[in-house]
């Protein structure tokens, strides 16, 4: 975005090895907690990363938007209709703050999209999961956006300035969809023999799907080295999901409900809670998009691509004819 | 007659009166909201739920004020969800399918062109709750017509297919556009107490909108229509039915739940 | 990619209470009217606001990063320029 503001224009980065000095110096800023701004002189590496982290999440709260948004038009109450939509309709708003802090890097909101509905694109893998029930939307609230804001508040402190000024706008945000989640699970357990089992049930489909959100296990992760040198990620993936597990299981034990995992048991000495083995075959093949939802995702968000092309095409034609006719008066 | 008689001889009007206002805003809301996830743009995504969410909220003041009017304990929950179609009193057009998103225009279009002055009228109203009501709408009224009518004037002098579509719409909706100025008994008791809002006053401003937008977006309003009509009485199309159907379908199955 | 990329614009934002207006984001539009309506959609939602502009961002022109030195070391030393170089008697009263 920026980019093209530059007076004098600026050398592109054409490959090749980058000068050690300058990667240097950029390294020193980034130990010093400065902030990078899109047009700081960056190794090809770093705005890479950048590109596939902003997007990938930019991509997930798009993606997000639709197990939730199936409940939308069935919310057994006026005041949880408007709090959902309000929280699917922020959701919508993270994935355009998140794709405009990818434009900064110089890709553009179109082909970011692109990438996504051709399958090129990862994005998290909790969404391609189905939401089944009225108590999918508290466990939903109350796990998969718990586990989100874990991720997320350490970003608001990345090195990347437009990201981590879009993670505070999205956190300041998020503080409601949690509470949410919750509020509709306690009022389920605190309800009807029939609400309190669907509660249960959400509970045991999610959890494991909840903890796969901090991703590969540290000693698996490709990606972890550079991301955390650079102050792009601050904390690993292992140390993320303790975190999530210990804040959670006993709010899951204040619901009165029990955990999917007859492996979990509190370490005293360490002061953890401590689980089971996740089922990462299950979570490599849901990345692969043989999840449950994987292709009915895709196909609603190319669905509704396709068929939004032509009101695209109407709002640009209408804009060429408006400057033409304000140039000739 | 005294102040109380009155008060009693006026309920009943009073609440089929709000009970129309506020199952139109929630069926219109209610349309609306079936567009998260499938919106042409992410801009509009957040637009058209920032719509529902306005329209849902006046349809929850509504009904808060239907209930106490009635005074047989109803809240909005009770009303919203535990009436089969034919109790609902909305407008016809608001049920309508979204259809594509010039449809979805349209309505909006013809809707909130009308609802900006009748809120504006409505301000004034002797009923303190519906004038209270009514100067929040309209505000938000005011910025649905502007939003609707920006994007009809975009579709209509947009492409060759976007015009075909966004004329196709105006064509298949206009019918609905008779019921807005529609008056009946309910209206007549409660314009003589300075409570209502009498809809033919409307019309010509609405008029005067909807031409001026349909010029610029190089549309054509048909000349003669059939205006469809029933929606305030309880006589509604095939379609509310479903929406009911899909709206209401947790509070029926598991009845007496709190949710 | 056949379709026509949607401009950028960026957006701008005063606050209820702010004196001056803060960059917030950006927005995808077709013309200025559209991003207007965008901006108050997306960026407003939690009554942040009470001024919007919106600007293409293409008309934005930006400093080089690469010449901070040169644009804003001389000014940092100009001491000068603010009233703590400057000592005034108490007794003289608030000035």
């Amino acid at each position: 975005m920026y980019t093209q503001g530059l007076l004098h224009g600026k050398d592109e980065d054409r490959g090749g090895p980058e000068p050690a000095e300058k990667l240097a110096r950029f390294q020193e800023r980034i130990d010093a907690e400065e902030k990078i701004e899109p047009n700081d002189w960056m190794p090809g590496a770093y705005r890479r990363t950048l590109i596939r982290m902003i997007s990938q999440h930019a991509h997930s709260e798009i993606v997000g938007m639709l197990p939730e948004g199936n409940w939308i038009t069935r919310a057994p109450s006026l005041r949880r209709k408007a709090a959902l939509l309000a929280k699917v309709q922020d959701e919508g708003g993270h994935g355009l703050y998140l794709y405009a802090a990818a434009e900064t890097l110089g890709v553009t909101r179109e082909e970011l999209v692109e990438q996504l509905l051709a399958g090129k694109a990862k994005y998290s893998s909790i969404f391609n999961y189905p939401s089944l029930s009225w108590a999918d939307i508290g466990a939903i609230g109350w796990l998969v956006d718990g586990a989100a804001i874990m991720n997320q508040i350490p970003l608001c402190r990345c090195s990347y300035g437009p990201y981590a000024r879009a993670m505070i706008r999205i956190c300041k945000e998020e503080s409601f969809h949690q509470r949410q989640g919750f509020e509709i699970m306690l009022t389920l357990c605190r309800g009807t023999p029939e609400q309190k089992a669907m509660a249960q049930d959400a509970l045991d489909r999610w959890w494991w799907p909840s903890l796969m959100m901090f991703g590969p296990s540290d000693a698996q992760s490709q990606h972890s080295d550079a991301s955390l040198r650079w102050k792009i990620k601050r904390f690993s993936n292992d140390e993320l999901r303790q975190k999530f597990v210990d804040a959670t299981v006993p709010q899951g034990h204040f619901l009165g409900l029990t955990f999917p995992d007859p492996e979990l048991s509190f370490d005293d000495a360490a002061g953890h809670w401590r689980f089971g083995a996740i089922d990462w075959d299950e979570f490599r093949n849901v990345l692969a998009g043989n999840g449950p939802c994987n292709r009915q995702r895709m196909t609603q968000r190319q669905a509704a691509h396709e068929r939004g092309a032509w009101v695209r095409a109407a709002a640009i034609a209408y804009g060429e004819k408006r400057r033409l006719r304000e140039a000739a008066e | 007659m005294s102040e109380a008689c009155d008060r009693a001889a006026l309920a009943a009007p009073l609440f089929d009166y709000t009970l129309r206002l506020a199952d139109t805003a929630l069926i219109l809301g209610h349309r609306l909201s079936e567009w998260i996830g499938h919106a042409p743009v992410l801009e509009e995504e957040l637009a058209l739920g920032n719509i529902a969410l306005d329209l849902i909220g006046e349809a929850r003041a509504l009904y808060s004020y239907a209930g106490a009017v009635e005074g047989k304990g109803r809240d909005e929950d009770a009303l919203a969800y535990r009436r089969d179609a034919g109790g609902f009193r909305n407008l016809l057009l608001a049920e309508q399918p979204n259809g594509d998103f010039a449809a979805t225009i349209v309505r909006q279009f013809l809707f909130s062109a009308f609802a900006q002055p009748f809120w504006r009228r409505l301000a004034a109203s002797r009923d303190a709750t519906l004038a209270a009501i009514a100067a929040k709408s309209e505000k938000e009224a005011a910025y649905h017509l502007r939003h609707a009518g920006e994007w009809l004037i975009r579709l209509g002098d947009g492409t060759e297919e976007s015009h075909r579509r966004a004329q196709a719409a105006l064509d298949e909706l206009w019918p609905y556009s008779g019921e807005l100025f529609e008056r009946d008994a309910v209206e007549d008791r409660l314009i003589a107490a300075g409570i209502a809002v009498d809809p033919e006053t409307l019309r010509a401003e609405w008029q005067r909108t909807v031409s001026a937008v349909l010029a610029e977006a190089t549309l054509v309003a048909p000349e003669r229509a059939w205006m469809q009509s029933g929606g305030r009485h309880g006589r509604h199309s095939e379609h509310l039915g479903h929406l009911l159907a899909t709206m209401q379908f947790l509070q029926r199955a598991y009845p007496g739940a709190t949710w | 990619m056949s379709e026509v990329p949607m401009p950028l614009w960026e957006v701008f934002i005063r606050a209820r209470n702010g004196l001056a207006h803060k960059h917030v984001g950006s927005v995808h539009a077709a013309d200025a009217a559209m991003a207007l309506q965008a901006a108050r959609d997306v960026y407003t939602r939690r009554g942040e606001g009470l001024s919007i502009w919106v600007v293409p961002s293409t008309a934005i022109t930006a400093s080089d990063p690469a010449e901070k030195d040169m644009m804003f070391e001389p000014t940092a030393s100009k001491i000068y320029r603010h009233p703590t170089f400057y000592k005034v008697p108490e007794d003289v009263g608030s000035m």
